[in-house]
C-alpha cells in the first residue's frame, strides 16, 4: 500500500481532478498531440513562445490520473522557463521516474515535480507521466505534430 | 449459454442431465503457475480473455515434444520424423472433432485468430472481392477483425459496411438485415465481445446470410474455451480462435473453412509444404490443409493445442460455462453494487467477461492498484476502440474469467476495487 500511497500522492490526486492550464490558448504558435496507443491517453499542448521563452502554455486531452497530473504540472513548471531550461527540466523528470542517477542537485530544479517520484516503483507507468513532456517538446521542435509513445 | 443457481450442487448440462460441479481446487492444481505470488500476494488471475493460463498437461505435451520427437514433418522418413508427423496431424483431429467439423482437412493451423482472419481477407479476398463489393463486420469487433478488411477493402476499392450495436451492447438485427445486399461478399463477426462479453446470435446471422447466398467468417477467439461449437450445426463459411485463449500455447490458432471454399480460394503464402511440384515453369499447390501451411509450423504449439482441448473435453464445457456463469452473475452483482461503477455491456446473453468503469478514475489506476494485490486484470481499449467510441469512454477495466476462477477471486477483485476508491476520495 505505501507505494501506492508514494505513486498517487495528495497533489497527483489534485492534479489529475483539477488540472491546471487546461484548455485551448488563443494565439498559440506551437502546439503538438501526443498518443499512447496503448491505453489511449491522448494530450494536445498549446504554448506560446515569445523571445525564445514559453510565455504561456496550457493542454487539453484525457488520460489517466499520472498522464493527466503530470500535463498540469508540466505546464506550472514550464511556464516562463527558456526552451532550452524547458527541455533540461525534462531530462531531470524523466531520470527521477525511471530512478536514473537520483541526483539531489536535482530536487531543486524540479521543484513540485518531484512529486513523481514514486513512478518509478510502477516501470509500466513511466509512458502515462512522460507523455505530456514528450508533446511538449514535439511541440517546440516543430510545429504541429502528433508524436506516440510507441 | 448454461445458467445455474450459484449454489446448487448440482447443474444442468446442455443435454438436461444432471451432472456434478466442478472441483475448481483440483483444477487449480493442474496450472502450475496459479501458485504464484505476486508482489507478495497469491496471483488472482482475472484477464483470461487476453490469454489463459496453461495445465500441466499442455506444459508435458511441449516439454515432451521438444525432448522426445523433436524433427520435422511431412518429410523425414526417420522414426522421429514420423513421431512428430503424426502426433501433430492427431491434434489436427483433435480440432476437428472439438469443431464438429466434417474432414481434418478443413482444420488449417495458423498462428492465431489475427493470421486466421487475414488468410481469409487475403485469400478470399484476391478471389471473389472486387471494386464496389462490399464486407460486412459489426461495431464490436477486435481489431484483428475490423483491419484486415479495412486494408483489403481499400486494395480492392470494396466497402466496409459497419453493424451499429444498442446501449446494451448488442447487435440490431434490423440493421444488419439492411446492409445485407447483393454486393456483399461476406460477413466477418465476434461469436463473443472481446470488451464486452456479448454472446452474438450468431446462428442466426449466418442463417439471414446464407438466405442470400452470403459467407460468414466468425471470429470465435473468445467462444471456443466457453462454449461449445459445432461449425456444421453453426453452417458457417470460416471459424477462427487461437490456442492460448483455450489453455494452449501462444503462436498456434485455428482457420476452419468449409471445404468447398478451402478449394476454391488461392494459397496465403508461397513456400515449402504447400506444393505438390515446383518447375520454374509451372507450379502446382498441394490439397487443403496443406495449401494454406507454407513452411514449417509450429509443431509443438500444435501438439500443445492438441493437449489443451483434451484438457478442456475432459472438464466438459458445459461444466466450464455454467462456472463461469456463475462467476459472472456473482461479479456484475458484487461490482455494480460499488458507487460510481458503470457496467460496460449488459447483453442479454453475456459470456465470462465484466467490462467496468470506475466514475472519476481511469481504468489505468485501477489496473496498476490491483496489480499491488496480486490481481490481474485488462485496463485499456481492448483493442476494440470503435466500441470504447460507441459507449463514450476511453477504456474500461475488465475482467474475465477460466475453468479456475473462484468467487474468493471475485472478493479480491472487490476488495481492490474498493481499494482504488478510497486511494481516491482523498
Amino acid at each position: 500500500m505505501n507505494d501506492l500511497r508514494d505513486l498517487y500522492q495528495e497533489m497527483i490526486l489534485d492534479h489529475s481532478k483539477r488540472p491546471r492550464n487546461f484548455g485551448k490558448l488563443e494565439g498559440a504558435n506551437h502546439e503538438a498531440s501526443g498518443y499512447n496507443p496503448l491505453c489511449g491517453d491522448r494530450f494536445t499542448v498549446h504554448i506560446k513562445v515569445d523571445d525564445d521563452i514559453i510565455r504561456e502554455i496550457r493542454f487539453e486531452g484525457s488520460g489517466c490520473a499520472i498522464s493527466t497530473a503530470s500535463a498540469s504540472l508540466m505546464t506550472e513548471g514550464s511556464k516562463g522557463k527558456t526552451l532550452a531550461e524547458a527541455e533540461t527540466l525534462f531530462e531531470k523528470f524523466h531520470k527521477l521516474i525511471t530512478g536514473d542517477a537520483a541526483e539531489p542537485q536535482n530536487a531543486e530544479a524540479l521543484g513540485k515535480l518531484l512529486v513523481f517520484s514514486g513512478v518509478k516503483e510502477f516501470p509500466v507507468r513511466v509512458k502515462c507521466a512522460t507523455l505530456p513532456w514528450h508533446t511538449l517538446k514535439a511541440a517546440l521542435h516543430d510545429g504541429h505534430k502528433v508524436v506516440s509513445t510507441e | 449459454m448454461v445458467t445455474s443457481e450459484s449454489t446448487s450442487k448440482v447443474r444442468p448440462s446442455g443435454e438436461g442431465k444432471a451432472v456434478l460441479p466442478l472441483d475448481i481446487a483440483r483444477i487449480r492444481e493442474d496450472f502450475p503457475i496459479l501458485k504464484m505470488k505476486v508482489h507478495d500476494k497469491p496471483l488472482v488471475y482475472l484477464d483470461n480473455a487476453a490469454t489463459t493460463q496453461k495445465p500441466q498437461r499442455v506444459l508435458d505435451a511441449l516439454n515432451r515434444f521438444y525432448t522426445r520427437e523433436c524433427a520435422n514433418i511431412h518429410r523425414g522418413l526417420h522414426y522421429l520424423s514420423d513421431q512428430a508427423t503424426v502426433d501433430y496431424e492427431h491434434a489436427r483431429t483433435r480440432v476437428q472433432r472439438f469443431l464438429g467439423a466434417a474432414e481434418s482437412s478443413e482444420i488449417i493451423f495458423v498462428r492465431g485468430t489475427t493470421e486466421a482472419i487475414n488468410l481469409v481477407a487475403h485469400s478470399f479476398g484476391r478471389k471473389f472481392v472486387g471494386p464496389g463489393d462490399e464486407i460486412i463486420t459489426t461495431v464490436m469487433e477486435h481489431h484483428s477483425n475490423i483491419v484486415p478488411w479495412q486494408m483489403l477493402c481499400e486494395e480492392k476499392g470494396a466497402k466496409l459496411r459497419v453493424v451499429p450495436i444498442n446501449d446494451a451492447g448488442e447487435l440490431i438485427l434490423d440493421e444488419f438485415e439492411k446492409l445485407l445486399n447483393p454486393k456483399t461478399r461476406l460477413v466477418a463477426v465476434a461469436h463473443i465481445s472481446n470488451a464486452l462479453g456479448t454472446v452474438n446470435p450468431v446462428r442466426r446471422m449466418i442463417e439471414m446470410a446464407h438466405a442470400r447466398n452470403i459467407p460468414v467468417l466468425i471470429d470465435g477467439a473468445q467462444a471456443v474455451a466457453h462454449t461449445k461449437i459445432d461449425v456444421q450445426e453453426l453452417d458457417c463459411d470460416f471459424y477462427c480462435f487461437s490456442g492460448h485463449k483455450i489453455y494452449g500455447p501462444t503462436g498456434i490458432g485455428v482457420l476452419y473453412g468449409k471445404a468447398q471454399w478451402l478449394e476454391q480460394i488461392p494459397p496465403y503464402q508461397g513456400g515449402g509444404d504447400m506444393i505438390i511440384s515446383v518447375t520454374f515453369e509451372k507450379t502446382t499447390y498441394n490439397c487443403p490443409p496443406h495449401k494454406f501451411e507454407a513452411g514449417t509450423p509450429h509443431i509443438a504449439g500444435g501438439i500443445g493445442l492438441g493437449a489443451a482441448i483434451e484438457y478442456i473435453d475432459n472438464l466438459g464445457l458445459d461444466h466450464v460455462a455454467a462456472h463461469e456463469h456463475d462467476l459472472l452473475e456473482y461479479a456484475t452483482r458484487r461490482i455494480s453494487a460499488i458507487p460510481g461503477v458503470r457496467i460496460i455491456g449488459n447483453a442479454q446473453k453475456k459470456s465470462g467477461t465484466l467490462s467496468f468503469y470506475l466514475e472519476d478514475v481511469h481504468p489505468h489506476d485501477i489496473g496498476t492498484i490491483l496489480d499491488r494485490d496480486g490481481v490481474a486484470i485488462r485496463a485499456g481499449h481492448h483493442c476494440a476502440m470503435p466500441v470504447m467510441d460507441r459507449f463514450g469512454i476511453p477504456a474500461t477495466a475488465r475482467a474475465s474469467f477460466a475453468c479456475y476462477n473462484t468467487r474468493e477471486e471475485v472478493d479480491a477483485l472487490v476488495r481492490g476495487v474498493d481499494k482504488v476508491r478510497e486511494i481516491f476520495a482523498r
